[in-house]
């Protein structure tokens, strides 16, 4: 052999010119792989983290300050026609409006106070405006009070036209309920107004310079043969009181009145019959040392903001108590500077406001989150008037030295805050500060309620109770595999159990929601006597085994039980509900779900947190299962062996040496499953009612911050707050499942160390 | 040997038998849980016996005509609060669900009644059901059968009649249906496809004459093959509206019924065995042939297996490179410190994060971030309509590729962890470079644990839903995503999952109880499917286990 190679030797030239080729293209081909996996490998890590950056991404605006920059400044255009009474701009911040005290109303240019449209009222010559209101901010329906103590409705609208494809917003004036002059009060100066108009009535109020207050009620009628609208003046007496009013306001319902009285206390009259107001009560709206400077309706109407002399804004609004009496009560109030407030501008959509104060301190505040979203002081200015545009994207102020500025508001998130979130918030109508998740209602002026607790509790019940049913039925079948079972037998069970990974969630969500709830609801007492009778029953058998004769023993050998057990569990099963009828007809007056009601006291959904737990009990054991038998099982074999030389039990060696050990790995087992009952959709989509209460009750749903996401996603507008908020429920989820998962794994990890050290 | 109870529970035995009831009872859930759907699932398709019977109840007395569907055992007392008299003594009554159809006659086709109420219970040979392409089905006799409004069958002479004419309708509906689907279907695409280009042209300013010619010349065409698509269509529908039948109620109530609108006759009280056999093959190969009928309460399922098939493979061939580059970057190139370490235990716990998540991540990221970015650069012709920039295949296949990434990346690492030392340095020592020890050497060692990380992924991605509700999928899509039409795979388009057909007409459907077993159905093909996937794939692996067991040590 030796020779033949010798004699043989093949004419090899390594340094060949081919070989030096091919060679090279091998180096290069290394270097492209080794260049192309580690570029692969990184840009794949990155897309996978890229998940936790992109939720934060998503999540980071909401709690972004305002931020606000001035970008005009002009003199009051129209200035020779009297002070300003009004300030308002359109939707687009094109066009504003000023209404004059000489009765004008003046339209201009936002970029520089050109004038655009000039207009008188319709009101006699010599009588000047004394006093304006605004319905509401939405309605663009003002009414303006005269020096004869006569009123007039007028309202500012704009019309948007495209020529050569360039918006031109064009300004009118409008009379909706005509142009004639409504009487309030003969010959007397009207000091301050109030107005409401709805679908079907309007009501006028004023502030005379003799200090009663006149109203004027009118019932909306639609002429059939023009389909305007007629006004009928239908009686409507006014409220009587003593002492001094400053401002009048009336709620859009038409249901209260609130006077301000020696500029501290409110007086609170029941309108809901027109005809004849009733007294409410009286209430101190601002401490000993302070009185109160304006006061504005949040969006909706349904609250106040009074502000003070003392630099504090407070939000009130009516709250029925016990004997279904309503009183003005303070909700809550927002932290100013020291100085006095001027003027507060609420905004048209959102429950926020803008708040300037003596000092010429700008702040904007949301209501709902009682979030302070910016602090900006404004130099050497006095501030006389404020509005908001309808956006509040920008606002319009105009200084006591006859300057307006504009300013552009950045403040796209304000209704979010740790409180709102994770606290309980006082929402209007209700009777005391809740936990609530209702994202969006069917009205403009809606308060969207965004507690996330309902949900974080939604979801911890139901994981409880999953883990509640599957950690006993996993953990002691994983002790069984692991330990006592047959190795033949482990072999097949082992995979069947974890076959139950593979199905699908849906699949047991269906099976939960469409058979198991309505089987559950007719069989209510069988599922709990299961329960009883299933442990007792395979205890009795069991016992009964020990002492049956060897012949029959022997028959099944040792660790094979759970198929010995197979008819044993069926039997029981099917006993259970078999009696279940009788049961019920024993001990529950023949039906449960009524007695549960009645005698508990406990609501019954028919999609409860019982069939969410054994569904999502069923999706969570194969998990726990698996980690715990392999735990268990990588147990060094000469613990146990050690054990019982020295004379222990199977389960004594069980409980004192294997479990100890393996515990780590059971602890991680537990804490997986959990997390995968944490974030689990469909069965808690299909399963449950769905609707976000707080409450430990077995027998009643829930929603989770899962199934949340996945029934308000589709539906809620790309970047708004609504959102953002669910992603932030998205990072939530993944941020407590990832910690939970880290947990496990490292117990997991120092586990596996130490086995290796034993 | 008698053992005494104190010596039987100190040894710790009881609780050996309560572990080894919770086996027990996890397998009995197990194979109960694929019995119930199984049994429910393929009940569904077996021709039920017609039952006719006398209602009687109080004052009201009918007759009442339908399929048997299940019973229950109510307690008296629920029912004397419900306002039913209940004879002394009794406990419980039986009460029977009954499918009597007939929704355009009666309203509703599903009724409860006590079983003590139906008298002189019997099974009429010549009762007929009729699948309807609308209300359901039908349950009664057969009267006539008619053509242009004249009789020309009556009596038993009459079935045979129907039978043969039920043929030629059918063959025309298959006609009509693929003149509609298919055919129009793909003028209106190419239309659509040259409006979107004239459009383009538009956009870009060269849209030149010769250009517009050449639209002009292929729109003409396109037309003129929709005038005589449509003529035949015409011609079909009058052939297919000649005939007709007359039906009588159990109650006596004669309806006439084109017979366009049917989809199939039967007498299941007549049908021998082997008939019923053979119609329950029909019923399950309609099932999973065809498309749904009635809001998917009917018919088949065919574009949810298709949709989920083809969202799978595509997310496999995305999620296979992916992983299997990521896990040997991870094990044979990167450093193997500190870093590596937190990014492997990241990895792991990513196949922990609930699955909504990734559905919000594909949602926000991929169609409202990359999605409509990809519009504005590609597409600017069919804006303001979004073709990328809502959900759709392409990207439900790309968040489930992520989402089933760490389970391919753990698996690979496993592997390759698992190959000893010595044949890296082995085939190092002989001259090969770094990259070719891994393609010759490594990958293919590697490549059974590999094939066990997809398996895994297409396990789980097959039977995912929650996510898939963000990203894609839709109650009805109106064409496959592979179909005829250029560019032929619609990576754009929407389509139809099982499990999520599952969960819409399981809860959404404003029929649940005619819905209910269809859902067992398919809940029952969605688990087939997953075990077949499943179980190719475990074939795959054990082959190339076969194949390289040399190399094992």
């Amino acid at each position: 052999m030796h020779q033949t190679i010798e004699k043989t030797k093949p004419d090899l030239d390594l340094e060949s010119p081919q070989i030096l080729k091919y060679r090279k293209i091998r180096v290069l081909k290394d270097k492209a792989a080794r260049i192309s996996i580690g570029m692969g490998g990184i840009s794949v890590i990155i897309a996978i983290m890229l998940i936790f950056f992109y939720l934060l991404y998503e999540v980071a605006p909401l709690f972004k300050s305002a931020h606000v920059e001035q970008i005009a400044e002009f003199n009051v255009p129209a200035a020779d026609k009297g002070e300003t009474l009004f300030l308002a701009v359109e939707e687009q911040v094109e066009k504003a409006m000023r209404v004059t005290s000489q009765g004008y109303l003046v339209f201009f240019n936002t970029v520089d106070g050109e004038v655009v449209l000039q207009e008188r009222l319709p009101v006699p010559e010599g009588v000047t405006v004394t006093s304006l209101a605004e319905a509401s901010p939405s309605s663009r329906i003002l009414v303006a009070g005269l020096s004869n103590g006569h009123a007039i409705v007028f309202k500012h609208s704009y019309k948007s036209t495209y020529p050569n494809d360039v918006r031109v917003i064009t300004p009118y004036v409008e009379f909706p309920v005509g142009k004639e002059l409504i009487e309030l009060v003969g010959g007397k100066s009207l000091r301050q107004m109030a107005v409401r108009s709805t679908d079907s009535a309007l009501y006028i109020a004023a502030l005379a310079e003799d200090d009663h207050v006149y109203t004027a009620y009118f019932v909306k009628e639609e002429d059939f043969l023009t389909g305007g609208v007629v006004l009928e003046r239908e009686s409507a007496e006014a409220p009587y009181f003593e002492g001094r009013a400053q401002k009048v306001l009336i709620d859009p319902t038409l249901s209260w009145m609130y006077l301000l009285l020696n500029e501290k206390e409110m007086l609170i009259y029941d309108l809901r019959d027109k005809a004849k107001p009733v007294f409410n009560g009286k209430v101190q709206l601002s401490g000993k040392d302070s009185k109160v400077t304006d006061i504005a309706f949040l969006l909706g109407g349904a609250s106040l903001l009074v502000g003070d002399s003392a630099g504090k804004v407070s939000q009130w609004f009516m709250v029925r108590d016990d004997e279904n009496v309503y009183q003005l009560t303070k909700v809550r109030s927002f932290e100013h500077t020291a100085d006095a407030v001027v003027t507060i501008a609420p905004e048209e959509r959102r429950k926020g406001f803008v708040v300037v104060d003596a000092a010429g301190n700008l702040s904007i505040y949301n209501a709902t989150a009682n979030r302070n979203l910016l602090n900006m002081s404004l130099p050497d200015i006095s501030v006389s008037h404020l509005t908001v545009a309808p956006r509040a994207n920008n606002a319009l102020l105009q200084s006591t030295n006859n300057t307006i500025l504009v300013f552009a508001i950045e403040n796209e998130h304000p209704e979010v805050s740790w409180a709102a979130l994770w606290q309980k918030v006082w929402y209007e109508g209700y009777e005391g500060p809740d936990y609530i998740w209702q994202s969006s209602a069917a009205t403009n002026d809606f308060e969207p309620k965004y507690s996330l607790m309902p949900l974080v509790f939604g979801t911890l019940k139901a994981a409880f109770y999953a883990m509640l049913i599957a950690t006993p039925l996993a953990i002691g079948g994983a002790l069984y595999t692991a330990y006592f079972m047959a190795p033949a037998l482990r072999k097949k069970v082992k995979p069947a159990i974890e076959l139950m990974e593979a199905l699908p969630t849906v699949i047991l969500g269906f099976l939960a929601g469409l058979f198991f709830a309505p089987f559950m609801e007719a069989n209510l007492p069988g599922v709990f006597t299961i329960l009883i009778l299933m442990p007792v029953g395979v205890l009795l058998f069991g016992f009964a085994w020990a002492n049956s004769p060897a012949s029959v023993r022997h028959l099944i050998p040792e660790g094979w039980s759970p198929i010995l057990l197979v008819p044993v569990v069926l039997l029981i099963g099917w006993g259970s509900f078999a009696i279940s009828p009788g049961v019920e007809a024993l001990f529950f007056g023949g039906d449960m779900r009524s007695w549960i009601t009645s005698e508990l006291g406990l609501d019954f959904d028919q999609r409860n947190a019982l069939v969410v737990g054994a569904a999502m009990g069923f999706a969570v054991i194969p998990t726990i299962f698996s980690i715990t038998e392999d735990a268990i099982f990588s147990v060094p074999k000469h613990l146990s062996y050690g054990s019982l030389a020295l004379g222990a039990t199977q389960w004594q060696t069980m409980m004192r040496v294997i479990l100890p050990t393996a515990s780590p790995g059971i602890f991680s087992a537990v804490m997986i499953g959990m997390g995968r009952a944490v974030g689990e959709t469909m069965i808690v989509l299909m399963a449950t009612g769905n609707t976000p209460i707080m409450d430990v009750n077995i027998f009643e749903g829930m929603r989770t911050l899962s199934a949340n996401i996945a029934v308000e996603m589709p539906e809620s507008e790309v970047g708004s707050t609504h959102f953002r908020i669910l992603f932030l429920a998205a990072f939530v989820l993944f941020i407590f499942t990832f910690i939970v998962n880290t947990c496990a794994e490292y117990v997991r990890q120092r586990l596996r160390n130490k086995y290796s050290v034993i | 040997m008698r053992m005494p109870m104190r010596n039987w529970a100190s040894a710790g035995e009881p609780w050996v038998w309560l572990n080894a009831a919770a086996v027990t009872a996890s397998l009995v859930m197990v194979f109960g849980l694929l019995g119930l759907i199984a049994v429910k699932g393929l009940a569904h398709f077996w021709p039920h016996d017609i039952l006719e019977a006398d209602y009687v109840a109080g004052s009201v007395q009918q007759v009442i005509m339908g399929e048997f569907v299940e019973s229950e055992e109510v307690p008296a007392g629920q029912l004397t609060t419900a306002g039913v008299s209940v004879p002394d003594g009794v406990e419980f009554m039986q009460r029977d669900l009954l499918k009597i159809g007939n929704r355009d006659v009666g309203g509703f086709d599903f009724r409860w009644m006590l079983d003590a109420d139906l008298k002189n219970k019997r099974y009429p040979k010549d009762a007929i059901a009729i699948e309807r392409r609308e209300w359901g089905n039908f349950y009664g006799y057969l009267v006539s059968v008619m053509e242009d409004g004249r009789v020309i069958a009556e009596g038993e002479l009459a079935w045979n009649v129907l039978q043969e004419r039920l043929q030629r309708a059918l063959g025309l509906h298959d006609q009509i249906y693929k003149i509609e689907k298919n055919e129009i279907g793909s003028v209106n695409y190419t239309i659509e496809r040259m409006r979107l280009k004239e459009r383009g042209y538009e956009l870009d300013g060269s849209y030149t004459a010769e250009k517009q010619a050449e639209i002009a010349a292929i729109r003409s065409e396109q037309e003129t093959i929709y005038k005589s698509l449509q003529e035949s269509l015409i011609d079909l529908y009058t052939q297919a509206n000649r005939d007709s039948i007359k039906v009588r109620t159990a109650q006596g109530q004669e309806i006439t019924l084109p017979l366009e609108k049917i989809v199939r006759v039967f007498r299941p009280n007549a049908m021998s065995l082997s008939a019923k056999l053979s119609f329950y093959g029909e019923k399950l190969w309609e099932f999973v042939a065809d498309d749904p009928r009635e809001a998917n309460t009917e018919g088949g399922i065919f574009p949810a297996i298709y949709g989920t098939v083809l969202m799978v493979v595509i997310m496999s061939i995305l999620v296979t490179p992916m992983g299997v580059v990521a896990a040997i970057y991870l094990r044979e190139y990167a450093h193997q410190g500190a870093m590596t370490r937190i990014i492997r235990i990241a990895v792991n716990n990513l196949a922990g994060v609930p699955s909504i998540v990734y559905g919000v991540f594909g949602l926000g990221f991929f169609i409202y971030f990359v999605g409509s970015g990809i519009d504005q650069a590609m597409f600017p012709e069919a804006l303001p309509s979004p073709t990328f920039g809502t959900p759709g295949l392409m990207w439900a296949s790309i968040t489930l590729a992520l989402l089933t990434l760490p389970v391919v990346i753990v698996a690979t690492e496993e592997g390759l962890s698992r190959i000893p030392r010595t044949m890296r340095e082995g085939s190092l020592a002989l001259g090969a470079t770094k990259a070719e020890t891994l393609w010759r050497v490594i990958i293919p060692m590697a490549s059974p644990a590999i094939m066990t990380g997809v398996i895994l992924a297409i396990a789980r991605a097959a039977g995912e839903v929650a996510p898939l509700m963000l990203v894609g999928v839709v109650k009805l899509a109106p064409s496959l995503p592979l179909d005829g039409n250029y560019p032929f795979l619609h990576l754009d388009q929407k389509f139809m999952h099982l499990g999520f057909h599952i969960y819409d007409v399981g809860f959404q459907s404003p029929n649940v109880e005619a819905a209910r077993p269809l859902v067992y159905a398919t809940s029952l093909l969605l688990v087939l499917v997953i075990a077949l996937l499943n179980m190719s794939a475990v074939s795959i692996r054990n082959r190339l286990r076969e194949k390289y067991k040399a190399l094992e040590m």
